[in-house]
């Protein structure tokens, strides 16, 4: 009895949070069917923030894949002063809102610090233009990577490693076809994780790019900009694809995943 | 000498692994490295391998220096405890590891790991995933896998440490045809004397990070080099001050010269072993009969006996400290 009234509160409370409001979306888009969907989304400015949305979000999982890796090697591998400190410092971007993020990455890269200025003179902007955007949606996304690999690397230890190098294999060689491949399931578990915050990173994004509709406007900056000028049906379409993108993101990942652990 | 290790010592912290360590591995043999756990045996064959770095001392290995070589250049095959399966790649593929790295031709890795699995009596699993495999048949794999490569030297770390008392009987009687046959220069590390006596050719006692003898099982059986080379190698027991090994005790009836007077305390039954517990004016004795021996005594419990070391020679025996 017990247990089926949690599953009910359990039911409910998702319902109320999750299916409902997501589904009205759905709903609201397509209640007039799909052509004034395709109509909203094929205007050059939600276009233009579709591609833009994919490249920051590509920008950032690179980045973190790359960092994530190395990072969850550093932590689990090795032993350093302050390592503890570190440790720690990963979870910070999680814990700052996304809008001091942006707002700390204006102060040091904004064009009139040093490091924004040289930085302009020699041919890069990074506020108000997509590197800026990339790195404050690394920024917020940081730790996805790492506190996914982290675990699995303590679980799998080094044994594995130590007998590929005694039949001979380089460290790279190693890490290729040992390590990656122990770790692959929490690789793709923390970059599905990334790429999800990356499509749908909002604050960050939103104080550094300017939000220049057309140059720097991102997906989810164009669902609040459009929905601030009464352009209903082209919000809800953008919000309906960017729903869409996370979810065939989270089922891709759960059919391509073994039913168990290998 | 295959392998020369010279003054090697290692610790860990605070924790003295090895301590001037030196040994001398001879070529073709099936050592072992005996010794209680934590006594730096394990440490000492994962220097030779070169997955620990000593903080002192040289390791040659065929006469080349290679105490700062990389594990990956110094021809040794490794096996650990607890096999270190490839778990992502089916057997056949764990053992083609070794030669795929090094680049070997398609059709020569083909038909040495079949060759390998055949030797391993495996060929018909080599399409399994380590999962699927008991924890016999993944030590076995490990062992084509090191092998694969033609190692000079192969290191096997309590290589049948995680199994039951059943597999790893099977497995070391296995082990040791399987060294007649391959003859690679073999040293494995246990911590059972019995695996020690039954497989090796040579026995290297180490205990608290020091050598304590190096011989052959007969040679550390028959002579100790010391009070715990004599315990840990086989039973003691204690008469008059000194330590004898149980089965060299006898047992009679009559008072003799140079015979202990005893009282018969307990006789346990083991099938053919009998273990007799006897008590003397200074001391407590425990006597290794067999059932023949017991039964034409016919002692029993309460009983008055005479405990002697018998007039041959060559008995392990020293004076207890």
């Amino acid at each position: 009895m017990a247990r089926h009234l949690l599953r009910v509160v359990a039911l409910v409370y998702l319902a109320f949070l999750l299916v409902l409001p997501v589904g009205i979306v759905a709903w609201r888009t397509l209640e007039n069917g799909v052509v004034p969907l395709w109509s909203a989304l094929a205007q050059p400015n939600a276009v233009h923030a579709i591609l833009l949305t994919v490249e920051v979000a590509t920008g950032a999982v690179v980045a973190n894949t790359i960092f994530g890796v190395g990072m969850a090697l550093l932590l689990v591998r090795h032993q350093f002063a302050g390592k503890r400190v570190l440790d720690a410092l990963l979870d910070l971007p999680i814990a700052v809102s996304p809008v001091v993020v942006g707002l700390a990455l204006i102060l040091v890269y904004g064009r009139t610090t040093g490091a924004g200025a040289w930085l302009g003179e020699h041919g890069l902007d990074v506020i108000f233009a997509p590197p800026g955007m990339i790195l404050a949606t690394i920024f917020v996304s940081l730790p996805l990577v790492v506190r996914a690999v982290a675990p699995v690397l303590e679980e799998i230890g080094t044994e594995q490693e130590q007998a590929a190098w005694t039949l001979g294999a380089s460290p790279l060689q190693t890490f290729r076809r040992i390590t990656v491949p122990a770790i692959r399931w929490a690789l793709v578990f923390g970059v599905v994780l990334t790429l999800a915050r990356g499509l749908g990173e909002y604050g960050a994004v939103a104080v550094v790019s300017g939000r220049l509709v057309g140059q720097t406007q991102t997906a989810t900056l164009f669902v609040e900009e459009r929905f601030q000028n009464f352009d209903q049906p082209a919000a809800y379409a953008m919000a309906f694809l960017l729903a869409a993108m996370a979810i065939a993101v989270l089922l891709a990942t759960n059919l391509l995943r073994p039913r168990e652990g290998v | 000498m295959s392998i020369t290790v010279r003054n090697v010592s290692k610790t860990f912290g605070t924790f003295v692994a090895l301590r001037d360590v030196s040994v001398d591995i001879p070529s073709g043999a099936l050592t072992a490295l005996l010794g209680p756990s934590g006594g730096g045996k394990s440490t000492l064959l994962r220097v030779i391998a070169g997955l620990e770095t000593p903080d002192a001392g040289t390791i040659e290995i065929f006469g080349a220096d290679s105490t700062h070589l990389p594990p990956q250049r110094r021809d040794v095959g490794f096996v650990f405890q607890h096999y270190a399966a490839f778990k992502h790649m089916t057997v056949a593929k764990n053992v083609a590891f070794g030669l795929e790295v090094r680049r070997r031709p398609r059709a020569e890795i083909r038909q040495r790991v079949e060759e390998l699995l055949a030797l391993v009596h495996m060929e018909q699993f080599a399409g399994r995933y380590p999962s699927e495999l008991s924890g016999g048949q993944r030590q076995r794999m490990a062992l084509a896998r090191a092998l694969a490569v033609e190692p000079k030297v192969l290191l096997l770390d309590e290589p049948f440490g995680a199994l039951d008392a059943q597999v790893r009987k099977e497995l070391r009687a296995w082990l040791r045809r399987l060294h007649d046959e391959v003859h690679v220069t073999t040293v494995f590390v246990t911590h059972d004397q019995e695996e020690a006596m039954e497989v090796a050719d040579e026995i290297v006692v180490i205990n608290r990070g020091v050598v304590e003898q190096v011989g052959t099982p007969d040679q550390v059986y028959d002579e100790p080099a010391n009070q715990f080379v004599m315990s840990f190698i086989g039973p003691v027991t204690r008469l008059s001050g000194r330590l004898v090994r149980p089965h060299d005790l006898e047992l009679v009836t009559h008072p003799e010269a140079g015979a202990a007077p005893a009282t018969v305390v307990r006789v346990v039954r083991l099938g053919f072993d009998v273990r007799v517990d006897v008590r003397t004016a200074e001391e407590d004795v425990w006597v290794q009969l067999t059932r023949t021996e017991a039964e034409k005594l016919g002692i029993e419990a309460g009983g008055r006996v005479f405990v002697r070391t018998p007039p041959g020679a060559g008995l392990a025996a020293m004076a207890a400290g």
